[in-house]
Order: structure tokens, then C-alpha cells, then sequence
């Protein structure tokens, strides 16, 4: 029994100089390359956005119907591109960048969308369009509740 | 009452060393474009190689490089009598699916991206245990199958980390004969599934990098043969972080086989192909042992080479219950005789 508990201690003692070595052997990602990517491509589609909002505004649409459109559009632009392959290069470069906008949302759905039409439209498509999106959504729904119930909460 | 052919712990010492009387490989369109494009039989111009989906297009790639090394020989699929093979795919599919058009006997492997090590291995103990005489022994990985298996669907926009490593898609296939010409399989040793904890998935090579030391290590002290007996030792799939990984924990054993160590991983691509630390899949080494090593044992540039196929043992559900990854790593000495 001590014995066996020796060689516990003794292979995770192993596990974790080994685990620092691999700390130190690992190169480390580029951090401040990706941030200025990540701000740059984040920055140029919020720019998008906003200059479709503005010309929606400009049109005469009053700012709530403005505000959907422009969404509607940016989700539409993200598939577009994704479904032109362009999308996940753009991610690769941008990380955060490009994943954080309402267009990365639209990427995360349409991919795997693309991804698993060759097992059909029922268990391909309609059974795996929300894998990566699916999480999101579940706890997006779980804050508004929540936000719904704290707000019934302080009117009364 | 000690096993005639096994020397040491885990290594098995071939008493009639079978030969490597053929190969093939084919690969994809990146890997083509690497150093090595001459050295290949076959190369892709697109993923699909004119099938309906990607996992299609793996089964015909392992097929049609188990036909060609054949037909080298001038010799049809029929004429072997076994088919060693695995890959990568959940249930082996592209193995099993190639078999079905082969149409010989076959045992399906899985070592994960070890598999062309544990295929030769066996294949090699089958012959030299008088079983049989002609053998094949294959695998392949293609890189849309592993990634949407394994990581996430190919149109979505994730940022890759530099020690995250790019699936190769490529099959090598081995003749492996009781008679023949050409290098011959002089031992092997088995490996042990060896788990340091690591669960970085973006980091196979640091996963698997201890597998591989201790294969070598193990090999080297079975057999009583210094590093330097080799002209060279190469890993499968390591990549840049794991062989320098592996490079650390030779030193702590007490071994240097630098200069004469190299990955596959590592060899496959050109640094500029946007593969971050490097190749990762069956077919990586594979193909790297059917095409480009072999050419050179052929030529006399290498006589003696250790071949170390390194495979992570995970699967997606394992990832996601957290737990760590295993790596597995098998040796075969190819040597001209």
C-alpha cells in the first residue's frame, strides 16, 4: 500500500517537471501580432456595420428596425464568406477578431452547416448545424431568463 | 522459459530478417508541394481525388498505394496474402473500405498515427513466424477527415496555435517478403503506452514526445546498440516542439543520437506551408518512410535507420471528459543486409 502510493507521488512528481518542461519548450504564441490582427479585422467589420447602419438611418428607417436590418445583413455577409471559404483564413490571421462580431456567429453555424451535408439533411445538416453554435445559444437563452426574472423582480 | 526471438524487454530480434521488396505513397496536393514532390508516386491535384467526400478519397488513396506497391512487382492485389492496415478514422474505415476492394485477408490496426510502425512490426513477426510470405503493410490519414473528426469544421474561422501540428493526408503501403530483395527488417521493439499527464490537444507532439524516448531508449538498451549505430533515427509525428521535446528527455536518459535524429513531421513540409510545429498523421510517416527514406536506403545514403512511429492514443470524448493523452510509439530497424 505505501508502496503503491510512492509511485503515485512519484509519477506525478514526473507529470509536473515534465509538464514544465513542455512550458518552456513551447513556443509561445505571437500575443501582441494577434491582438493588433484581432483589433484591426474586429475593427474593419464593427466599421462595416456601422456604415450600413448609417446609411439604413440615412434611408429614413427609424433606429430599432435600422439595428435589425444591419444585424440581419452582417449574419448574411458572415455566411456569404464562409460559404466562399474565405472566412476561416480570415480567422486564422484574426482570432477574437473575428470570432467575437455577429458575423463569427453566422461562421460558427454555416460551417459546420457545410461541413456535414455529405451525411444528408436530416442527421447532417438539421442534427449538426448547432454543434459549435448550439452552446451559445443554450446559455444566451439562460441569461435572458435570467435577466427577465431579476428585472420582474425589481419592478415589483 | 524465455521467448526464443525476444531480446530484453520489449524488442523482438527477427531470426530471418524479413525484406522490403516494395512501397508506394500517395499524397496531397500541400504535401507535394513540399521538399520530397520527387520522391512520391502519386500526387493529388485536389482532396477528393474524384470521389464524392473526403473519407472516400482516403479509402481510394490507401487503395491505389496498396495496388501500386504491388503492381512495382508486377503482381496483383491477390498475390499477398495479408493486408495490414489502419488509419485514423472512427471504426477504421478507410482500412476496412480499402480491404473490401482488395478483396486478400486483412487485419485491421488501430496505433493512431503509430500505425505504420505497428503495421510493418507485425507484419514482419507474421512472416518471420513462418505464417506467411507476402505481406502488405499500410495506412493512410487525409486532413479534412482527421479535422472534422477530431478538431472542428474545415470553414470555421479558429486561430491555430504554433505547436498545433496539420494532419498530412497521405497513405504509404510496404511489401513486406520471406524472399526478396531489398532492406530487411532486422528487429523491433513494441511500445509502451506512456501518459505524462500532458492534455493539450493542440500540443500532440509534447503528448507523444516521452512515447518516443522511451521506445528509443528501451530499443537501444535490448538490443546493446549505441544511438550512433543508426544513420538515423526519425520519430512520426513530433513536429518542431516534440522533437525538441524528445531532444530534452535524451539527454535526461543519457543518450545522443543528434545529429542522426530527425521527425517526420518535421521533414514533410517546407517551414513556409503554414503547418506551425509540422505534419501529424498515419500517413506522415507513412508516406515519408514509403517515399523519401526508403529512396535513400535504396541509395546507400542511409544503411541503417530506426523507423519510430508515434501515435496519441485520445479520441474527441476523451478530450472532453478531460482526460490526458497517451502516446504510443513502436520502433522497426530497416537495414541493408
Amino acid at each position: 500500500m505505501i508502496n503503491m502510493d510512492n509511485n503515485e507521488k512519484l509519477k506525478s512528481a514526473q507529470q509536473e517537471e515534465y509538464h514544465h518542461l513542455v512550458n518552456r519548450v513551447k513556443p509561445k504564441p505571437p500575443v501582441v501580432k494577434n491582438c493588433l490582427w484581432a483589433f484591426v479585422v474586429g475593427g474593419l467589420i464593427c466599421v462595416i456595420g456601422q456604415i450600413i447602419l448609417n446609411y439604413l438611418l440615412s434611408i429614413g428607417l427609424n433606429k430599432q428596425d435600422a439595428g435589425s436590418l444591419d444585424a440581419i445583413i452582417m449574419v448574411f455577409l458572415g455566411a456569404l464568406f464562409t460559404g466562399l471559404g474565405v472566412y476561416d483564413d480570415l480567422g486564422q490571421k484574426a482570432g477574437a477578431g473575428s470570432i467575437v462580431p455577429i458575423t463569427g456567429f453566422a461562421n460558427a453555424i454555416v460551417a459546420p452547416a457545410m461541413e456535414f451535408k455529405r451525411e444528408g439533411y436530416i442527421f447532417g445538416v438539421g442534427a449538426k448545424i448547432f454543434s459549435i453554435a448550439g452552446p451559445t445559444l443554450v446559455f444566451g437563452f439562460v441569461a435572458s431568463v435570467l435577466i427577465g426574472l431579476i428585472k420582474l423582480w425589481t419592478i415589483n | 522459459m524465455a521467448a526464443i526471438k525476444k531480446k530484453g524487454l520489449q524488442t523482438l530480434m527477427f531470426s530471418e530478417p524479413p525484406f522490403i521488396t516494395s512501397s508506394a505513397s500517395l499524397v496531397g496536393p500541400k504535401e507535394g508541394e513540399g521538399p520530397w514532390a520527387k520522391d512520391f508516386d502519386r500526387i493529388l491535384d485536389n482532396y477528393l481525388f474524384s470521389e464524392k467526400t473526403w473519407e472516400r478519397a482516403e479509402s481510394k488513396m490507401l487503395r491505389e498505394a496498396i495496388k501500386l506497391a504491388l503492381s512495382k512487382q508486377k503482381l496483383e492485389p491477390q498475390d499477398a496474402e495479408l493486408l495490414l492496415a489502419g488509419d485514423l478514422l472512427n471504426q477504421i474505415i478507410s482500412s476496412s473500405y480499402a480491404a473490401r476492394e482488395i478483396n486478400i485477408p486483412f487485419l485491421g490496426l488501430y496505433g493512431a498515427c503509430s500505425t505504420m510502425a505497428e503495421s510493418l512490426l507485425i507484419g514482419a513477426m507474421l512472416i518471420d513466424g513462418g505464417f506467411y510470405e507476402r505481406v502488405v503493410a499500410a495506412t493512410s490519414s487525409h486532413h479534412y477527415t482527421a479535422e472534422r473528426q477530431f478538431r472542428s469544421p474545415t470553414e470555421q474561422g479558429v486561430q491555430k496555435v504554433p505547436s498545433s501540428q496539420w494532419t498530412a493526408t497521405a497513405a504509404g503501403a510496404l511489401v513486406v517478403q520471406k524472399a526478396g530483395a531489398g532492406p530487411r527488417i532486422s528487429c523491433a521493439t513494441v511500445g509502451r503506452v506512456v501518459d505524462m499527464g500532458q492534455t493539450d490537444a493542440a500540443n500532440m507532439g509534447g503528448a507523444m514526445a516521452p512515447s518516443a524516448a522511451d521506445t528509443i531508449t528501451t530499443h537501444l538498451q535490448d538490443t546493446g546498440r549505441s544511438p550512433d549505430y543508426y544513420d538515423l533515427i526519425v520519430t512520426g509525428d513530433l513536429g518542431a516542439v516534440g522533437m525538441g521535446l524528445a531532444g530534452e528527455l535524451f539527454v535526461k536518459a543519457g543518450l545522443v543520437p543528434s545529429p542522426n535524429y530527425s521527425d517526420c513531421g518535421v521533414l514533410l513540409y517546407d517551414g513556409l506551408q503554414g503547418v506551425d510545429s509540422g505534419g501529424s498523421g498515419c500517413g506522415c510517416s507513412g508516406c515519408m518512410l514509403a517515399g523519401p527514406l526508403l529512396r535513400k536506403i535504396k541509395n546507400k545514403e542511409i544503411n541503417r535507420l530506426l523507423f519510430v512511429a508515434t501515435g496519441a492514443l485520445m479520441s474527441p470524448t476523451s478530450s472532453f471528459q478531460g482526460e490526458s493523452i497517451p502516446g504510443i510509439a513502436h520502433a522497426v530497424a530497416i537495414e541493408n543486409m
